[in-house]
């Protein structure tokens, strides 16, 4: 048999496809025979959307270099914009998984449009001026989502920009058999939890396609020379601003097909929920699975989504240990010494497996 | 004045930049017509009958009160290998930076191929054809070095996002292509071996032709050079000389280079400009040059060049 020469990125894509797969199989085979409690399987969805949160912040926090804070507030465009769109189609799509996949479209478009519109401001930033700035506007967006009111009747779409906060759900005037959608701060009520964990396999399955493919590409390394030397990359004639944009947007987008996945999985869900706390967590993720590193954004959601609902064991104790958990992560991570026994076993286990194909 | 195989541009046209401008339809702006230009500038002989690919006119850049580079006036054939020289802080970067836009300059008129760049962006310069190189190398190098070429390829490759994200057959034609020209770049530089290590990880001599490789690759019809032999030991810089002189040869393009290796510089360079203070103190063949007694000076001091 011809031997696959493929490149060394090309082969850790293939692997972290292939992981997610047999994860997938795994916990659905799991789920199925009754090998999850219930307070498991209500985890499934929420990591799905996170583990595409923390590679789409990935996009721009790893690949591209700069600090985005903001990445909830695009995650709350994307679950609003979402939940709108399924609760509006309720009875024109019945087909629940067609609804879902609409309303994870019109999300990641939602969530894109207003990347795109931060991003003119926003990317002619750097640094610490950035950061603040993505901060502000994930804020921005999450007081303005808490301002609407949203309800859908036999004529269509009513909204209300409650931005004096002197209206409420009756101003609609919805007609007799409306739904209320979203009532401003108690934000979406009633919905209905179309999501499922398959869709967010999907998700994560799109997601992965797109970045990767985005990063072994010419853009992709566009993208990657900004990071490394922006001079340098303006004198090989790479626009600066075209590949910000189109990471920004990208990473936007997906965080919107997250949310509006997220959005469909709870009955109840508040704009408050998008605070600056739930950025702050997937960029954590980001951080401790390795700035630029697709595979371990994912691995470090899963541990550090999962690991404070298996310590609710210690009660009180148990976001102390989680801190500590984290400590301790990121300082054996970035010990030379663990870093370099790490590299000495990568390569033991290269010889090993060229030495067993060899011999096959 | 003419020596060697370089001759005078339109000598006559030593005042004012007007007619010689008109040449290809351009109109030169204010300044330019207003102001009487002191030019005289050389062709070798094989470029003089065609549209110099550069032409600056009275180019100049004041930071404040400091006038950085003042009046400078250069014209280089399309295969022409040409130096700029001159002692520390002459002016010599600040010249690659206006070229390239990195810096705007404050008046004159920069043309490249007969065309005005003056409202165009350092992305956009590239574009036109210019290519650079660093004085402190500007590498990416986290970056493989065969990527780094890939980098510069950039805008070889015509394909969309949505073509490389659903992995369309234009991507994976462009990208073997690509790939081609890339290795072809770096075994002009004998870096092929090295195409899948960081380029951070180079020796440095390495990592100054790799950046060469990656500006040839942008297909530029001007390369500039920021003191390229920097660094580099005599065995090493006579390598690159040849392989200066065969980029030139092989591309068909012309190359402007700042270096202090006088050794360097006097053999390969047909046309040499000495900057000092940010102006032109002389121009001309390496003969010219190297007994022209401002030159002497301006390296040597007055009382040194007395002493020679």
């Amino acid at each position: 048999m011809k031997k696959l020469n493929l490149s060394k990125g090309a082969r850790t894509d293939l692997l972290t496809y292939a992981g997610v797969i047999l994860a997938f199989i795994v916990v659905s085979t799991l789920k199925n025979n009754g090998g999850l409690n219930r307070s498991q399987v209500g985890l499934l969805v929420p990591i799905c959307c996170y583990i595409v949160m923390a590679v789409s912040l990935n996009l721009v926090v790893g690949i591209l270099g700069d600090l985005s804070l903001g990445h909830a507030g695009f995650m709350s465009v994307g679950a609003f914009s979402g939940i709108i769109t399924a609760m509006a189609l309720a009875e024109a799509i019945p087909s629940a998984p067609l609804r879902l996949a609409l309303a994870m479209v019109v999300g990641a478009v939602c969530a894109a449009i207003f990347g795109f519109l931060i991003g003119i401001p926003v990317l002619r930033l750097s640094g610490d001026y950035l950061a603040i700035v993505t901060l502000a506007f994930g804020e921005i967006l999450k007081e303005i989502i808490t301002c609407l009111l949203v309800g859908v009747d036999e004529n269509g779409l009513h909204v209300i920009f409650n931005y004096n906060g002197a209206k409420n759900a009756n101003d609609l005037n919805l007609a007799a058999g409306g739904r209320i959608i979203i009532k401003g701060a108690q934000g979406a009520t009633g919905t209905q939890t179309i999501a499922s964990f398959t869709a967010g396999f999907v998700l994560i399955l799109i997601t992965l396609i797109v970045v990767q493919n985005l990063i072994r590409s010419r853009q992709g390394r566009a993208i990657m020379a900004v990071r490394d030397n922006r001079i340098a990359a303006e004198a090989v004639g790479i626009s600066i601003t075209r590949y910000k944009m189109m990471a920004f947007v990208t990473s936007a987008s997906l965080a919107g097909a997250a949310g509006a996945l997220f959005g469909l999985n709870y009955s109840n869900l508040a704009a408050a929920k998008f605070d600056f706390n739930t950025s702050i967590l997937v960029l954590v993720f980001v951080v401790l699975g390795g700035l630029g590193n697709i595979w371990g954004s994912i691995i470090a959601t899963v541990v550090l989504y999962i690991l404070p609902e298996a310590l609710r064991g210690f009660a009180n104790y148990r976001m102390l240990i989680y801190a500590v958990v984290l400590i301790l992560v990121m300082l054996t991570t970035n010990n030379p010494i663990m870093k370099g026994y790490l590299a000495s076993l990568r390569e033991k286990l290269g010889k090993r497996s060229e030495k067993e194909a060899n011999e096959a | 004045m003419t020596a060697g195989s370089l001759r005078v541009l339109n000598p006559q046209n030593v005042w004012g930049a007007e007619t010689e401008l008109n040449r290809d339809g351009f109109y030169p702006s204010l300044h330019t017509t207003l102001k009487p230009v002191t030019r005289v500038n050389y062709l070798p002989e094989r470029d003089a009958d065609k549209t110099p690919i550069l032409e600056c006119i009275d180019l100049g850049i004041s930071f404040g009160g400091l006038k950085a580079v003042d009046n400078f006036n250069i014209a280089l054939g399309r295969t022409e290998i040409a130096g700029l020289i001159g002692p520390n802080g002459a002016g010599k970067t600040t010249i690659f930076n206006l070229l390239t836009k990195v810096y705007q300059p404050t008046h004159g008129t920069i043309l490249l191929d007969g065309k005005d760049i003056a409202y165009m962006t350092t992305e956009q310069v590239n574009r036109a054809g210019i290519a650079r190189t660093f004085q402190n190398i500007r590498l990416f190098h986290n970056q493989t070095v065969i990527d780094n070429v890939l980098i510069g390829l950039h805008n070889e490759m015509h394909y969309t996002m949505a073509e490389s994200v659903l992995r369309l057959p234009r991507y994976w034609k462009a990208e073997k292509i690509a790939r081609e020209r890339a290795l072809e770049y770096l075994s002009l530089f004998h870096l092929e071996e090295h195409a899948e290590e960081l380029a951070g990880s180079l020796p440095y001599g390495a990592q100054r032709r790799l950046e060469i490789a990656r500006a040839l690759a942008t297909n530029p019809s001007l390369l500039l050079l920021d003191e390229p032999a920097a660094g580099m030991n005599p065995s090493e810089t006579a390598e690159l000389m040849e392989n200066i002189v065969r980029i030139r040869d092989t591309f068909q393009i012309a190359i402007l280079l700042i270096e202090h290796d006088m050794n360097l510089v006097m053999n390969i360079c047909e046309g040499i400009a000495v900057l000092n203070f940010g102006r032109i103190i002389a121009k001309g063949s390496p003969d010219d040059i190297r007994s022209n007694p401002a030159v002497v000076e301006a390296y040597l001091g007055r009382k040194g060049a007395k002493k020679l």
